[in-house]
């Protein structure tokens, strides 16, 4: 039952992106929609997947704010006629909690995206990851932005 | 109605373009690779996705309007992998960070890899 929902929305994106809502072209996009659902047929039938939904999509109205004030905040450093003493750059490790390869890769993904930092590496052991930070104040306090913001927030949604 | 939708995308033009231009400044301004990284990563997305938006804004076309949106995502899915890759690669290849650095955490780990 979900599944057929899901090949009709499917359908329906396909017959929007190509611009096309004619028959024949609904079936194509339904029949390459109900390929992709086969092929995610395992992770799809998780439960809860409409809370986790509900929290993937707070997780990313807050990416977007955090996205825009970072801008603006890079946007202002660059504008300062005294650049050098404006930035003091660091690398900072970061401990992880979260450990699954999806987890780490959006965390480091958007942690690239968000004020003054930048994922460099992550450790063999997948117990930290490397931060470049534009301008520290203190990395007691980059790290807990971190942690309780994106960290949490990815924890809950793959948990 | 059209005029309101068309005076918002001119507007969105305008900022995104802002945000571009001060993304190359910040390639040029900034001291070594790794805070140019940061200008070019973040502010470069930012124009770029503004500049979308306006496009899906003024093209009063809902096709061309989801085909902008789809390419925002791409440009947020694609831009941090290629900044991290650029900033993981010069590291590893011995590019130094500039002299204003205060603290550099991955150097001693990578120090106690090799002794160990």
């Amino acid at each position: 039952m979900n599944g057929i929902f899901l090949g009709v929305v499917l359908a329906l994106i396909w017959a929007g992106i190509t611009g096309n809502f004619s028959g024949l072209n609904l079936l194509f996009g339904g029949v390459i929609g109900a390929g992709a659902i086969l092929l995610l047929r395992y992770s799809l039938q998780q439960r809860g997947t409409l809370r986790r939904a509900g929290k993937a999509i707070s997780l990313g109205l807050f990416f977007l704010v955090d996205l825009m004030m970072s801008a603006l905040r890079v946007a202002l450093i660059v504008l300062r006629p005294d650049i050098r003493s404006a930035i003091r750059p660091a690398i900072i490790a970061v401990p992880l909690t979260v450990k699954s390869d999806a987890e780490i890769t959006l965390l480091a993904n958007m942690i690239t995206l968000t004020p003054g930092t930048l994922s460099i590496d992550v450790a063999e052991d997948r117990s930290v990851l490397f931060v470049h930070a534009l301008s520290i104040k203190s990395d007691a306090e980059l790290i807990d932005g971190i942690k309780n913001g994106f960290e949490a927030r990815i924890g809950e949604i793959f948990k | 109605m059209r005029d309101i939708v068309l005076c918002l995308g001119g507007g969105l033009l305008i900022l995104g373009a802002i945000f571009t231009l001060i993304a190359a400044l910040g390639v040029i301004r900034l001291p070594d690779l790794y805070t140019r990284m940061h200008a070019a990563s973040k502010a470069g997305t930012v124009g770029g996705g503004l500049i979308l938006l306006a496009v899906a804004l003024v093209s009063l076309d809902a096709a061309v309007a989801l085909r902008a949106l789809i390419g925002i995502l791409f440009l947020l899915l694609t831009t941090p992998i290629s900044a991290h890759l650029l900033a993981r690669a010069s590291y590893l290849a011995g590019h130094d960070l500039g002299e204003s650095t205060v603290r550099d955490d991955l150097k001693t780990r990578l120090e106690q890899n090799s002794r160990s």
